[in-house]
């Protein structure tokens, strides 16, 4: 390893650590998996991140503050990672206006009111991914799959903590591709590749293959307005898969597809599971993420409740939810 | 614990190129603002999306075809026969014949405020309704308002033969500051309109209504600076000479329409009143933006 700076080095203090959770976490590589958390009493229902709302405006605290509390384990010399993610916490304010505007913003200052809310979506979330894998991640709403996801792609900023990957990550949020319904299927796909870094050879070459494994036919000319939610989740996992990322993450994006595109995405899965480096599967069809993934992760309220394989996992969350695995829940994709 | 071993050195050098290479770190952001020399070589490496998501939106507008193109040359040559009408009825000259001379500074200087306006007011949008672009890829948000300046840019280009005919017709001269000091000058109004469109593309996350409230600021502008009058007219009361170049868009707009229509290098404090504005508002712009833009995907 490479000699360390003193200054650079922040060692733990033995103050903030300590938790049993934290000590899991650190020993990440090894699968861990704690002993099923029961739902307490005091837990306020079963969606949504922890958030508070504040009528003044909230302490400005140095988003780097916590980082002392923590020790990083050194990832830079090693190769056999796709994704390390340590002790990795976000929070962010946001507005619960449903338009916020300045005559608003006036109105509440008036009162002595701010709309904002704090949310803290993953709460000192720590795991590894190894080459190869491919990730299941589960979940009630809320429970901030999207938001780590969004992290690794290097969209929100850690609050706490850090990510490392290795190779480039794509979202595939759902139905995330068209983001302006007036132009074209193709001219969305060019603007999102574009926009995350492809060169203009590279993504008019891979904008044919994506229109012809979508099956668009002519529509890929036609504004994304007259899309039917079909083909626009078909061109979405299409792009997805063809901008060849090193890492892929996968999020609800199957759910609208008929029965042959379901086929088709399925055998394309399996193919990309071999060539990226690894794979990131967000869902509720449980069903799926226990025949794909080779692992398996369950967030809760932005904490992870277990790291284990995906009978395990699925089997934890369906009992603590008492849904039971139903068709509904496991539905395929 | 074993794994846990001390943090080196060599995983912050790897971020500095972290949008390049394998590696990627991401860590709290210490300061407002990215690392710069990172930031504006992922921009450049992506200036083809500015472009191609200039055209598309261009395309969207339909400003390619004909009728198109023809309405962003007949949209200001109406208002500035407007204004032109305006002013002759207010200064009782109405019934005295065409004042070419007139006419020609109107228009220069109405179709280069009117680049102005719609950048900055493009630009306002950009980020909003960049939407689900924004909440799903990781590139570097300055892009977006980038882009409508040079979508303003381009609806400005038409117009420049329309000028030049109201400048034939005028007998203005042609000379080198028409070619060199005009053309400097339009670059410095680009920029400032940069700076301006990053900061309401910014402010516009947090405040909805602020594209609403734009178009008066505009008309106001419009009004203070030397489009309808000459930097001339000025000459004499003391007041508004004082507060004049405290407006950015009486240097810039002003030197602009001295060196296109009169063919006059513009004095040497005009020059350094222009640049300061100029530069002044894209690095305050710019800043802004960018140490705003990791919240706009949580804003949305």
């Amino acid at each position: 390893m490479i000699s360390l700076s003193a200054s650079e080095q922040e060692q733990t203090t033995g103050v903030g650590g300590g938790t049993a959770d934290e000590a899991a976490a650190k020993a990440a590589p090894a699968k861990t998996a704690p002993a099923t958390p029961a739902p307490t009493s005091g837990d306020r229902g079963l969606v949504g991140g922890s958030f508070s709302m504040s009528s003044k405006r909230p302490k400005r605290e140095g988003p780097t503050s916590g980082d002392g509390e923590y020790t990083f384990r050194d990832n830079s010399g090693r190769t056999d990672l796709a994704v390390s993610v340590q002790h990795l916490s976000i929070t962010y304010r946001t507005t619960f206006e449903r338009v916020p505007t300045f005559k608003n913003a006036i109105v509440r200052a008036g009162r002595g009111e701010r709309a904002l809310i704090e949310v803290n979506a993953v709460n000192d979330v720590s795991f590894d991914v190894a080459n190869g894998t491919a990730l299941g991640i589960i979940g009630s709403n809320g429970a901030g799959k999207s938001t780590i996801m969004r992290a690794l792609a290097g969209i929100l900023p850690p609050t706490k903590g850090r990510i490392e990957t290795w190779g480039r990550a794509s979202t595939l949020l759902a139905l995330g591709v068209g983001f302006n319904a007036m132009l074209s299927g193709r001219e969305n796909v060019i603007l999102g590749g574009l926009a995350s870094g492809l060169s203009r050879a590279e993504v008019e070459e891979r904008a044919n293959d994506v229109a012809e494994w979508a099956e668009l036919g002519d529509y890929i000319d036609a504004p994304m307005r007259t899309y039917s939610s079909g083909m626009f989740s078909r061109l979405a996992f299409s792009v997805a898969v063809h901008m060849k990322p090193d890492i892929l993450m996968v999020d609800e994006a199957l759910s609208a597809g008929d029965a042959a595109f379901r086929e088709k995405a399925q055998a394309k899965m399996d193919e990309l599971r071999s060539s990226a480096r690894a794979l990131f599967l967000v869902s509720h069809a449980l069903g799926s993420v226990k025949e794909m993934c080779s692992d398996c992760i369950w967030l809760h309220k932005g904490k992870i409740m277990m790291h284990a394989s995906p009978a395990e996992c699925v089997d934890a969350y369906t009992r603590f939810v008492k849904v039971g695995q139903t068709p509904a829940t496991m539905e395929e994709l | 614990m074993s794994t846990a071993t001390p943090r080196s050195e060599s995983s912050a050098s790897a971020a500095d190129d972290s949008y390049t290479s394998v590696y990627h770190l991401y860590e709290p952001h210490k300061v407002g603002l990215p690392k710069l020399g990172v930031y504006f070589k992922e921009l450049w490496k992506r200036r083809e999306f500015a472009a191609e998501s200039s055209k598309a939106g261009m395309r969207g507008a339909n400003s390619m075809t004909f009728f198109g193109q023809a309405w962003l040359v007949i949209n200001p040559l109406l208002l500035a026969l407007v204004y032109y009408f305006l002013l002759n009825v207010v200064s009782g000259k109405i019934g005295q014949g065409f004042d070419a001379q007139q006419m020609a500074h109107i228009t220069g200087g109405l179709f280069v405020f009117y680049f102005f306006q719609g950048a900055v007011g493009t630009g306002a949008g950009s980020v909003v309704g960049a939407g689900k672009l924004i909440l799903n890829t990781a590139f570097p948000r300055l892009l977006l308002p980038l882009a409508a300046v040079r979508t303003g840019f381009y609806r400005f280009l038409p117009t420049v033969p329309v000028y030049i005919v109201f400048h034939i017709l005028a007998g203005n001269p042609w000379n080198v500051a028409t070619f060199v000091a005009a053309p400097i000058f339009l670059l410095f109004i680009t920029i400032f309109a940069a700076g301006l469109a990053a900061v309401f593309a910014a402010l516009q996350v947090y405040f909805r209504d602020t594209s609403s409230f734009l178009p008066y600021v505009m008309r106001i502008w419009l009004y203070t600076s030397p489009v309808l009058w000459t930097i001339d007219a000025l000459r004499g009361h003391r007041f508004a000479e004082i507060l004049a170049p405290f407006n950015p868009l009486y240097a810039l707009i002003g030197g602009y329409g001295e060196a296109l229509q009169r063919g006059v290098f513009p004095s040497l404090s005009v020059w350094l009143i222009a640049a300061a504005w100029a530069f002044g508002a894209a690095l305050v712009g710019f800043g802004f933006f960018m140490s705003r833009e990791r919240d706009f995907a949580v804003r949305l």
